[in-house]
């Protein structure tokens, strides 16, 4: 369990470290490492050199204004997790963080590398692609946005070209009159979870529900996201739509079975944590919390 | 007046040391030494063609690379088998190298020695090995069907097949009013401590001496058998166990193939040379247990009370076999609990698979014997709708039964006949401490709040402190310091200061003088090891009894020194003194100084002893049949184990919608005789618990049909994090002491884990409605078991109304 050689370079400047990936299309970014270093220990990953980002401190950002959060590739989970701004700007962001793995893994870990690690049982690329968000990648080519819609090939596959670094996330805000919540199903607390669900639900003037939007993790090989309005044409979370929302789910999914779970019962709790959450984020979105957030 | 240590919450003294990162284990040791990496192999079952180790020699910092071709002597021959038994006839045992054949994943071939375990990794993953695949048998099912054999010279994949029996079950069991058969489960879980095993050698070539530190639970076994295996005199090897970070089991098997390779190497090489294993090879290439398939037929009366018990046990042994029969033989007796069947009978088969081998995991083959006889205990109270509590105590061996001879023999090859107890009281305890009348009223109320919820309970009896002996050294210093050493050795159980606790009370010292050292050949080489629950009773009753002779020894140097009456003396925080005569005193620290008549001074005390000063001209300095020194080594042999007993039991809580399984109250009782350190009791317990709730409920080895361990990493073996331990263990105690040992104490350090399985099917079964006869249980699994319920729930309607 040690790691095949590489060599380990350490940028002082985000050009450099562009220069870096793009001389050696085996680099790797290291950010929190939390990812990477079990990979490279079992001998899973074997790049050729490892691009630290680490003295990036320009990265290490979270900002918020009214259009929504921008969250830095050095920003650990523990620091957006902990961001009364980026929390009422957008809720889900720190409901989400607070299921991620365990309070010391979350101080070294990245957001952002854990969107673009792209594991299919992560909470943060299915919150990126249920919010919309999207993210800036840099190459000495140039910069681009990726949608996260777009983000996400396969398990642990990204769209991110081997030659560019990752450099931000932007996550909208929380529209008005719009309530959140995530939950998950994991074997120990903690771990990756053998489902997840997040839902986003807005309401009209009336508090009559308008649109429910639930993103999917570890049921699929990427973050799936199904709109469920139609459960709730009549405007209310009443059991029966619920019910009704659950079976779209549970019939729209199509998980693998693993050693922990078996695939009938992955299904079965995409339903029972779509009541949960659509429940949830209904009633957030008819009664904010009293700082705001929903 | 000297507080008495005995019985006392004591805070532990290791705790100082490990909490400030101040342990020293195996990795710790010999910065300067060579490492080492093994080629493992990645299949299961397979014969060798060919080992090419050609592209290893270009590698940077190899220093040496090992094959079977390159053993000689003993070396060259299989490990041994520690414990032959007469019905183990088909005994396998690996070779420290594999010579032309692997039978599981994780098999070592060979081994790179290099200046780090980095370049080592790199060089061990060049080799290049040939293959003839077999057909790999995987599982107790593939075992049993025996269309392939693992060892072609084993006919059905069997090992042994033993039975005991103390008459006609079955004829007892034909003639009951009642009788039941049940199928059951359990799988394999491991000990996994947190620091793997790891060996360091030296080769001392200016004094031609061997020195081995290995984090194991037996230094003398470890030294034996590196001595045979590397044809030296037993004199000239020293093994010494540094800090272990855990043990549960697993570290008494002995010789690992790296525990005789490393040494071997550090002798060819004439350098240092460390084995540290890493957790990917704990769980492929260590040991595992559990795993086991049973049947049992049981006849009983109205009253539950069994009149015939038949068992019979498939247990998978993996691919080799060394640690023998012991965990099939402690399922097979230990599975009668409290309990007094008129007739039992017993038969287990061990067979082989292509897979870790099995050997004993704290608890050892008993979680599995309990297991079966709780099933069957809660079986018969929901065939005859009885408490099943009253089931158990209709049952129970009665107080005034003990010594209570159950018919059988024991792991230890003794009678297995428990020395003492009391089950209806602890009964009553542990039904007071969880709550067990008051439940019904309980599961009502969460009912009401469409919450399920079910208790469970099950009780054992656990032979500990097996023999064959353990001893014990005392050596008090000139300067008052009492050193202790024993043989066996410590793997984080708080030795150091419940020996302590003894030594204190035993010799009259304060309890901050004394100093125990555990498992250096160097200080006591004469001892046996750290297992099956023996520690205490073991190296407590040794130490206890060398106490007693240190005591004898320095009443009588006093009585001469004060001109008293050793009648008259007693000792009192290290210090002499005659009854009834304040001011007539010496310490223990003067009397060691004129135990050692000198000739020569080297400080103000010892001039106390030079010839000039101290004796009688008239007499001989040293007396015949005495010895220099305020020392002595005694030892402890036992006629038989004694036999601690507990009962726990458990509130659970299972989600309707997700299948969750909670814990919401969790009480032992527990009995291991006197206590010496309740504290330390219950932390043992709170540890065996938790590592219980790991191997109920969560951990499992997930292998595939090719025999690759699919969760061999710490990310897919769940074991419990705190979060999923109960927040509060409720332990009371219960003491009838043993009458076997001259501290009426018992083993206390298995009986955590013991009834998990047990307890926690119990309870889960008892939420459910649904008959649990596999363990361990995850949420996907009980989700499973409602469907298929529902269902058959269903078909039974439909075949009625079909009827009709
Ligand atoms: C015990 C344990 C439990 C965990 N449980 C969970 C959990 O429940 N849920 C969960 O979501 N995660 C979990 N994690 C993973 C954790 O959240 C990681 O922090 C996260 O997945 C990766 O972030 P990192 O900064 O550590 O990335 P690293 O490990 O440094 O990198 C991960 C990958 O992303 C790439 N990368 C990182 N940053 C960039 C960048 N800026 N640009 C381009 N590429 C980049 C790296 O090259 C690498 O391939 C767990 C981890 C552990 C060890």
């Amino acid at each position: 369990m040690k790691p095949a050689p590489f060599s380990y370079v350490r940028p002082a400047t985000i050009d450099e470290a562009l220069a870096t990936l793009a001389a050696d299309p085996h680099a790797k970014v290291l950010a929190g490492g939390q990812s990477l270093v079990p990979l490279l220990s079992m001998r899973l990953a074997q790049p050729s050199t490892l691009v630290d980002i680490n003295g990036l401190s320009e990265l290490a950002f979270v900002r918020t204004d009214e259009s929504g959060v921008r969250i830095g590739a050095l920003a650990r989970h523990r620091q957006v997790e902990d961001d009364g701004d980026a929390w009422r700007a957008q809720p889900l962001l720190r409901q989400a963080l607070r299921l991620v793995a365990h309070p010391t893994i979350r101080n070294r870990g990245t957001t952002l590398g854990s969107v673009v690690h792209a594991d299919p049982a992560a909470e943060m690329p299915a919150v990126a692609v249920l919010l919309g968000a999207r993210v800036v990648a840099a190459s000495v080519d140039g910069r681009r946005e990726i949608d996260a819609a777009d983000l996400f090939v396969g398990p642990l596959e990204s769209a991110l070209r081997s030659d560019e670094l990752a450099l931000e996330m932007v996550v909208p805000a929380n529209p008005p009159r719009t309530g959140t919540a995530i939950d998950e199903i994991a074997r120990r607390h903690g771990d990756f979870a053998l489902c997840g669900v997040a839902a986003v639900v807005s309401v009209g003037e009336n508090g009559a529900i308008e649109t429910v939007r639930a993103s999917y993790l570890a049921v699929a090989p990427t973050p799936h996201v199904l709109d469920l309005s139609e459960a709730f044409v009549d405007g209310t979370a009443s059991d029966r739509n619920l019910d009704a929302a659950a079976e779209i789910a549970s019939g729209a999914l199509d998980p693998d079975a693993d050693i922990h779970g078996t695939a009938d019962y992955r299904r079965h709790l995409s339903g029972v944590l779509t009541r949960r959450v659509v429940r949830d984020a209904y009633t957030r979105a008819t009664a904010p919390d009293a700082q705001g957030a929903r | 007046m000297t507080t008495k240590a005995f019985g006392a919450r004591v805070a532990r003294v290791e705790d100082e040391r490990f909490l400030r990162g101040r342990g020293r284990y195996l990795d710790d040791l010999a910065a300067d030494a060579l490492h080492v990496a093994l080629h493992r192999s990645p299949h299961a079952h397979a014969r060798i063609t060919d080992i090419d180790v050609e592209a290893v020699l270009d590698v940077d910092g190899v220093v040496a690379v090992y094959t079977y071709e390159d053993l000689t002597g003993a070396m060259a021959d299989p490990l041994p088998l520690l414990i032959p038994h007469p019905d183990l006839t088909h005994g396998r045992t690996q070779y420290a190298l594999a010579k032309d054949q692997v039978n599981y994943v994780g098999e070592a071939i060979a081994m790179v020695v290099a200046v780090d375990r980095y370049v080592a990794e790199d060089a061990a993953a060049r080799i290049v090995v040939s293959y003839e695949f077999l057909p790999p048998v995987v599982g107790l099912d593939a075992a049993r069907a025996a269309d392939h054999l693992v060892h072609d010279d084993v006919p059905g994949n069997l090992a042994a097949t033993s039975t005991q029996a103390t008459g006609d079950a079955m004829a007892a069991i034909s003639r009951a009013p009642h009788r039941l058969a049940l199928d059951l489960d359990i799988e394999r879980s491991a000990c996994t401590p947190l620091e793997g095993r790891g060996t360091v050698a030296k080769w001392d070539t200016d004094n031609g001496r061997l020195e081995v530190w290995s984090s194991t639970q037996t230094s003398t076994g470890v030294r034996a058998a590196v001595a045979a295996k590397l044809g030296l005199d037993l004199s000239v090897v020293d093994v010494i166990t540094p800090d272990v970070g855990g043990g549960f089991g697993v570290k008494v098997v002995h010789p690992w193939p790296e525990e005789v390779l490393v040494p071997m190497a550090a002798m060819a090489l004439g350098r240092p040379v460390k084995f540290t294993e890493d957790r990917r090879e704990h769980f492929i290439s260590a040991a595992h247990e559990r795993a086991q398939q049973q049947h049992v037929e049981v006849g009983f009366d109205d009253d539950g009370r069994i009149l015939g018990l038949d068992v019979e046990i498939w247990h998978d042994n993996g691919a080799y076999i060394p640690y023998g029969l012991i965990v099939p033989i402690i399922t097979t007796t230990q599975l009668l609990g409290p309990y007094k069947p008129p007739v039992y009978k017993a038969t287990f088969h061990s067979l082989y698979t292509n897979t870790v081998i099995v050997t004993p995991y704290r608890g050892a083959g008993r979680p599995q014997g309990v297991y079966a006889m709780e099933r069957t205990m809660d079986a018969i109270a929901a065939a005859l709708g009885k408490d099943r509590a009253e089931v158990r105590a209709a049952n129970f061996i009665q107080p005034d039964e003990f010594p209570y001879d159950q018919g059988l023999i024991f792991q230890d090859g003794k009678p297995l006949i428990y020395d003492s107890g009391d089950f209806p009281q602890m009964l009553d305890k542990v039904k007071a401490l969880v709550g067990w009348d008051e439940f019904a009223a309980f599961r009502d109320e969460m009912r009401a709040e469409g919450r399920r919820v079910g208790i469970g309970l099950a009780c054992y009896v656990e032979g500990t402190g097996v023999g064959p002996y353990e001893g014990g050294h005392i050596q008090v210093e000139t300067t008052g310091k009492v050193k202790v050493s024993t043989g066996l050795t410590t793997q984080g159980q708080g030795h150091q200061t419940v020996f302590a606790q003894i030594v204190a009370d035993e010799l009259g010292v304060r309890f901050e003088d004394v100093e125990v050292v555990t498992g250096d050949t160097r200080r006591m080489p004469y001892a046996v090891g750290t297992y099956a629950s023996r520690a205490a009773v073991m190296s407590g009753s040794a130490i206890a009894l060398t106490a007693r002779s240190v005591r004898r020894k320095a009443l009588e140097l006093a009585a001469e020194a004060l001109e008293a009456n050793v009648d008259d003396l007693e000792i009192r925080d290290g210090v002499v003194e005659v009854r009834g005569a304040p001011g007539a005193q010496i310490s223990l620290g003067t009397l060691a100084v004129l135990s050692n008549p000198l000739r020569y001074a080297f400080d103000e005390a010892s001039k106390a002893a030079t010839q000039f000063s101290v004796g009688d001209p008239d007499k001989v300095p040293v007396p015949e049949g005495t010895s220099p020194g305020l020392e002595s080594r005694d030892f402890y042999s036992p006629p038989r184990s004694t036999f601690a007993s507990g009962m726990h039991a458990v509130i659970v809580e299972t989600d309707p919608d997700t299948a969750e399984i909670r814990i919401l109250k969790y009480a032992v009782v527990h009995d291991c005789g006197r206590l010496i350190n309740p504290m330390i009791v219950e932390g043992q317990i709170h540890g065996g618990v938790a590592q219980g709730v790991g191997g109920a409920l969560y951990e499992r080895m997930v292998y595939d049909e090719h025999g690759q361990l699919l969760n061999a990493s710490f990310m897919d073996f769940l074991m419990p994090y705190v979060t999923e331990v109960p927040e509060t263990i409720d332990v009371d105690h219960l003491e009838t002491p043993s009458p076997l040992n001259p501290l009426g104490i018992k083993g206390a350090g298995e009986a955590g884990v013991i009834p998990s399985a047990a307890v926690f099917a119990s309870a889960i079964e008892d939420a459910e409605g649904i008959v649990i006869t596999r363990m361990p249980i995850s949420p996907s699994e009980l989700y499973d078991l409602r469907r298929t319920h529902a269902g058959s729930d269903e078909a039974a309607v439909a075949a009625v109304e079909g009827d009709s």
